[in-house]
């Protein structure tokens, strides 16, 4: 799987806060159009790897390559790289002093000095095509948590990245509200949208994944395709959480 | 519930109405007690002669409202440059990174250096000082002076509260403006900045109905305004009276500031219960 092609390579990554060693090594290769989804117990470090990707967090030690481009190159361009990198965060982080047509055009118009028209016609299509188009002028703090994580989504969409990275995108809504936020991810992998997810939605990884990470002890202990990883995992780590999961009646 | 709200105004309006005329009517007992033991005690009439002269008021007054003006000026032009220039020391205090630290440390040592000397210290340093230099091209211009010292002074204590406007907004703002590819001039320009200024207006209010008193300082290197047409006055007549008309002219235009400060707080935190725009 090692190639020039990968969307994304993670090589050996370790990152600590203070004391606490959260990543020890971590190494993981995305191809172009695959989804990934990370599992592992509440506190493995799911988010953290998640955020190092793009460097919202400084490692210590590792190599992390985005589309032929090192992040981690002392001489890296962070701010372009990071152009490529969607993500988007479990408690949506949306601007709340700014309307969702402005979330959204903010990066194109400032990062990519797209033309703002262009930006809003963008936006206004991105808003109609995942129906939020009557939603465009309101603030965040008047949207539903469903609504809100929708135009998170958007806001990474329109910088057109090459790369999604979803953090528990559903598991700050209401049951009610998860499925139209997975349904448009959903839609993303479908349209060949090279992702990586970390979850607590089993049912959602097995269907969707083209491949799942168990991250345990700060390493991927185990990955493979969700029918293996869900059917018939090897460590018995993994065998421990799966069963935990199934306990819980999330699987 | 809209009904069942509209019920309950309505019959606060009217227990409201009783206990205002309550509360009236205790006020005017209250202070009508308090006043007539003070006019009536036997100190009062030295009291009212250098204190409340109503001739020397009405003769104090005009000319200290005249003189007030530039009260106002020093006020507004200092209020505008200490607004841009604060602002510029926060965002350089809290500019990230090793290469940075001789930026922040300088920022740091002025904001300390400012905030522990008292104004009139600095007043005197640059109104009387520089001058006295004598050097080329350097205005010796009282007013000029006293302008450059309350804005210097009033600068440290304006970036330390939009230092902590800027701390205010949460780190994950920041994240989510920077991982869109935004510089972090850009995401404190776009994305924190103007949130945190919103926060940060009742607290500047109160730092510039500081700076609306501390004007009369520069009365102090000559600069004949409100406070020192007063002490001309009161020292030719020998009657205190000119003061009051002065302390009266801040109670007015003061006042009204602080209570504009309260509707702010108050109106943005109604904004926030409503999930307002704004
Ligand atoms: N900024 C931080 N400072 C200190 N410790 C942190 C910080 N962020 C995360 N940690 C710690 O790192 C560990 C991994 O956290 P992380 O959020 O990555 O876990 P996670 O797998 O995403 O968990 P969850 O499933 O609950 O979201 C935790 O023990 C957490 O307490
Ligand atoms: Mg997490």
């Amino acid at each position: 799987m090692t190639g020039a092609g990968a969307a994304l390579r993670i090589e050996g990554v370790h990152k600590s806060f203070a004391k606490l060693e959260v990543l020890r090594g971590v190494d993981l290769e995305v191809a172009e159009h695959e989804v990934v989804c990370l599992i592992g117990a509440s506190g493995s470090g799911k988010s953290t790897l998640l955020r190092c990707i793009n460097l919202l967090e400084p490692i210590e030690a590792g190599r992390i390559v985005v589309e032929g481009l090192e992040i981690t190159a002392p001489d890296a361009d962070i701010d372009a790289i990071r152009r490529r990198i969607g993500i988007v965060f479990q408690a949506f982080n949306l601007f709340p002093h700014m309307s969702v047509l402005d979330n959204i055009t903010l990066a194109p118009i400032r990062v990519l000095k797209r033309p703002r028209a262009q930006a809003e016609a963008d936006a206004t299509a991105l808003l109609a095509r995942f129906g939020l188009a009557d939603k465009r002028d309101d603030y965040p703090d008047r949207l539903s948590g469903g609504q809100q994580q929708r135009v998170a989504i958007i806001r990474a969409l329109a910088m057109e990245p090459d790369l999604l990275l979803l953090d528990e995108v559903t598991s700050a809504l209401d049951p009610e509200l998860v499925a139209e936020v997975l349904e448009i991810i959903r839609e993303l992998a479908g349209q060949g949208m090279t992702m990586v997810i970390a979850t607590h939605e089993m049912s959602f990884a097995r269907e969707i994944a083209d491949r799942v990470c168990f991250l345990d002890d700060g390493v991927i202990l185990e990955q493979g395709p969700p029918e293996r990883i869900f059917g018939a995992p090897e460590q018995p780590r993994t065998r421990q959480f799966l069963a935990r999961i199934v306990a819980a009646g999330r699987l | 519930m809209t009904g069942g709200s509209a019920s309950r105004r309505r019959l606060g309006r009217s227990v409201g109405g009783r206990a205002v005329l309550i509360a009236l009517a205790s006020t005017v007992v209250f202070f009508g007690a308090i006043g007539w033991v003070v006019v009536h005690s036997p100190g009062w009439p030295v009291v009212q002669r250098s204190f409340f002269d109503a001739e020397r008021f009405w003769d104090a007054l005009p000319d200290s409202i005249a003189r007030f003006r530039l009260n106002v000026q020093l006020f507004l032009i200092a209020e505008v440059l200490s607004l841009v220039f604060g602002l510029v020391l926060a965002v350089l205090r809290s500019l990230p990174g090793p290469v940075f630290f001789p930026i922040r440390a300088l920022a740091v040592v002025y904001v300390d250096f400012f905030r522990a000397l008292p104004g009139i210290l600095v007043i005197f340093i640059l109104a009387f000082g520089i001058p006295g230099l004598r050097l080329q091209g350097v205005t010796n211009d009282r007013f000029f002076w006293g302008i450059v010292a309350l804005t210097l002074l009033y600068s440290a204590y304006v970036s330390e509260v939009y230092r902590a406007g800027i701390e205010s907004v949460h780190p994950s703002q920041e994240a989510a403006a920077r991982s869109l590819g935004l510089s972090r001039v850009q995401a404190l320009r776009f994305v924190i900045v103007p949130q945190a200024v919103r926060r940060v207006i009742p607290p500047l209010l109160n730092d510039f109905i500081g700076l609306q008193k501390d004007t009369v300082l520069v009365s102090f290197v000559g600069v004949v305004e409100v406070f020192r047409t007063a002490s001309i006055k009161s020292s030719a007549y020998f009657n205190f009276t000119p003061y009051l008309a002065t302390a009266l002219i801040f109670i007015v235009v003061t006042i009204p500031l602080a209570r504009f400060t309260d509707w702010l707080v108050a109106r943005d935190r109604r904004n926030q219960l409503r999930g307002g725009v704004r």
